[in-house]
């Protein structure tokens, strides 16, 4: 019979990293406001995955559990963001990160 | 299995606020439509008493309940009462100026409840996930509040540029939470604390990248130089009631999570953050104080004075002993009162379609408002420090706090940036008494509710002032358990 072999955690803590950066990077390079959005969710969830293995590994069940708050924070934080994204594409026509430049200095 | 103890006096006044907010909410619902809504705010301020009396008998009970989650030590009840005088104020200054602007909906008012609600959490949770909750509930109702004003371009750009970064910090924070779950296999700040000093983790990379991560996230809220970027442009859209509500709680809360953690959960690292706080501390100082010389708007000379304000509470953090940490619940105190005051002023000086918040507009307001000028002088020469006000005690404990601990060129720094800062802070007050004005600003109300805000801002910042030790004692007795 074919057995599932144990990955190792480091692995998924590697992969977190990874995910991680890439969306520390798209968030700052990207200029669409609903992508950078998407990389910061990416982010979020890389660390929900961390807790996970953390809690898999430590065989604790807090790291579960605060991943779950972590995606109710991060729903609500969706809400209420993508509410600001609409109020500012109607004064502005716009979610451009670059063309967001009133207040500066 | 035994459930735990509730102990509902613990979270009452946080019950208290939280059921105010509905409320607020309820009663604007079933309000008749089209009528003026002053009442909401006297509500929430209602709401905030309230809970201001079920948090006093707290006092020196240092109790902690919901399995040691949730502390009403004297850390937390120090906090809770400055917090609880923020929104105390700020609400005062609401009714007065979100009617004006066409936000005074409920909505607004629960908003700041829930915002109170989330930075009266973190200064009481002693368990990761409290603090992580209390901040985002407190962040995501403060980017709502900063977008109030939806017809307003600045106020939407300052809501979405505060919301995009803070959801950037977030993510770092919660990094770094994971990184700290994960090398000890805890969330209670205390049994960190324990398993770090057992097991010698001193090296740890994990730990240590926790305490990077850990050090983005609290800067950023904060508004600690590399992490201030959103301040001014936040603070000058935000609508100015929301903006003294930021200056103020967010910071206040901000520090309490920041030196809850620090100083109950890694305490063993004292030395490493010591260095990296001592170049954050300078470069805050340093650099709001330099950048608001040169602005011409009052909100965003006041955002980069409070950048620089966070420099000096961070010269007491980074000094790291009892004088130090009471300096910084003095300071948020006493600055909870300038800061609040000052941009009672500021509002006053404001009518509906016209802010007048350029420093300009302040020339001859010695000779037209006398009253207005001479109380928005005494806020500004309090955050300058000049003695015999608030802000300059608050200084006197913090740097002495460093001369205390050693840390000379530190208190140096900081009392060379208190110098500077006069001249921006004084620059404001010679345009009031000695220029004529350069445009006739009439039809200012001073409605009475602001008008008292403005009046308990300037009892206490005196109060602070001359009579510093009763409140300086408190504090002493409430860092009793943290350190």
């Amino acid at each position: 019979m074919w057995v599932v072999p144990t990955i190792p955690p480091a692995l998924y803590l590697i992969l977190s990293g990874i995910l991680f950066m890439i969306g520390v990077i798209g968030a700052i390079t990207r200029r669409n406001a609903i992508v950078v959005f998407i990389c910061i969710e990416l982010m979020l969830n890389a660390v929900n995955l961390s807790f996970i293995t953390f809690s898999r590994f430590l065989q604790s069940i807090d790291g579960v559990i605060f991943a779950f708050f972590v995606m109710a924070v991060a729903a609500a934080e969706a809400a209420v963001g993508l509410a600001i994204f609409v109020m500012l594409y109607r004064s502005r026509e716009t979610v451009n990160v670059d063309e967001v430049n009133l207040l500066k200095w | 299995m035994k459930l735990p103890d509730i102990d509902l006096y613990l979270i009452a006044p946080e019950i208290i606020i939280t059921v105010f907010g509905f409320l607020v909410l309820l009663v604007d619902v079933f309000a008749p439509k089209g009528e003026k809504k002053g009442y909401l705010g006297v509500l929430s301020l209602l709401g905030v008493a309230i809970a201001f009396f079920y948090t006093l008998p707290l006092v020196g009970t240092g109790k902690t309940g919901f399995v040691e989650m949730f502390a009403a030590d004297g850390f937390a009840i120090f906090f809770k009462i400055t917090i609880l005088i923020i929104a105390f104020l700020t609400l005062l200054i609401s009714i007065g100026y979100a009617p004006r602007e066409g936000i005074g909906f409920g909505e607004y008012y629960a908003l700041i409840l829930f915002a109170t609600f989330g930075m009266m959490l973190m200064a009481a949770g002693t368990h990761l996930i409290i603090i992580f909750l209390g901040l985002e509930t407190m962040s995501i109702s403060i980017y709502v509040l900063a977008g109030m004003l939806r017809g307003d371009q600045k106020s939407v750009e300052s809501a979405f540029k505060y919301f995009l970064l803070g959801a950037f910090a977030t993510g770092f924070l919660l990094y770094g939470i994971a990184f700290l779950y994960g090398a000890t296999g805890s969330l209670y700040l205390k049994n960190i604390a324990s398993y770090i000093g057992s097991k010698n983790l001193l090296n740890h990379p994990m730990l240590l990248m926790s305490l990077a991560f850990l050090t983005i996230g609290f800067g950023f809220k904060i508004a600690s130089v590399p992490f201030h970027m959103w301040t001014p442009d936040v603070y000058e859209g935000a609508p100015t009631s929301v903006t003294a509500f930021m200056a103020t709680g967010v910071k206040a809360a901000g520090f309490s999570a920041l030196l809850r953690v620090f100083f109950t959960a890694l305490p063993a690292f004292q030395p490493d953050w010591t260095s990296i706080m001592w170049l954050i501390a300078v470069a805050t100082m340093t650099f709001g104080n330099i950048i608001a010389i040169s602005q011409n708007n009052i909100k965003r000379m006041l955002a980069y004075s409070s950048i620089a304000h966070a420099g000096y509470i961070l010269v007491a953090f980074v000094a790291g002993n009892k004088l130090g940490t009471s300096g910084i619940l003095f300071y948020l105190m006493a600055y909870a009162f300038m800061n609040l005051g000052a941009f009672t002023c500021v509002i006053l000086l404001g009518k509906k379609g016209e802010e007048n918040t350029l420093i300009t507009d302040y020339a001859g307001l010695g000779f037209k408002y006398p009253l207005l000028a001479a109380s928005m002088t005494v806020f500004l020469l309090s955050m300058a420090g000049i003695p015999p006000l608030g802000g300059f005690m608050a200084k006197f404990y913090v740097f002495s706090a460093a001369v205390e601990a050693k840390f000379y060129w530190l208190a140096v720094l900081g009392m060379i940036n208190s110098a500077i800062s006069v001249y921006y802070y004084l620059r404001v007050t010679v345009l009031m008494y000695f220029r004529e004005p350069e445009r006739e600003i009439t039809g200012l109300s001073f409605s009475p509710a602001p008008t008292l805000a403005l009046i308990l801002a300037l009892i206490g910042t005196f109060y602070l002032g001359i009579f510093p030790s009763n409140v300086l004692s408190f504090a002493q007795k409430s860092i009793a358990g943290l350190m």
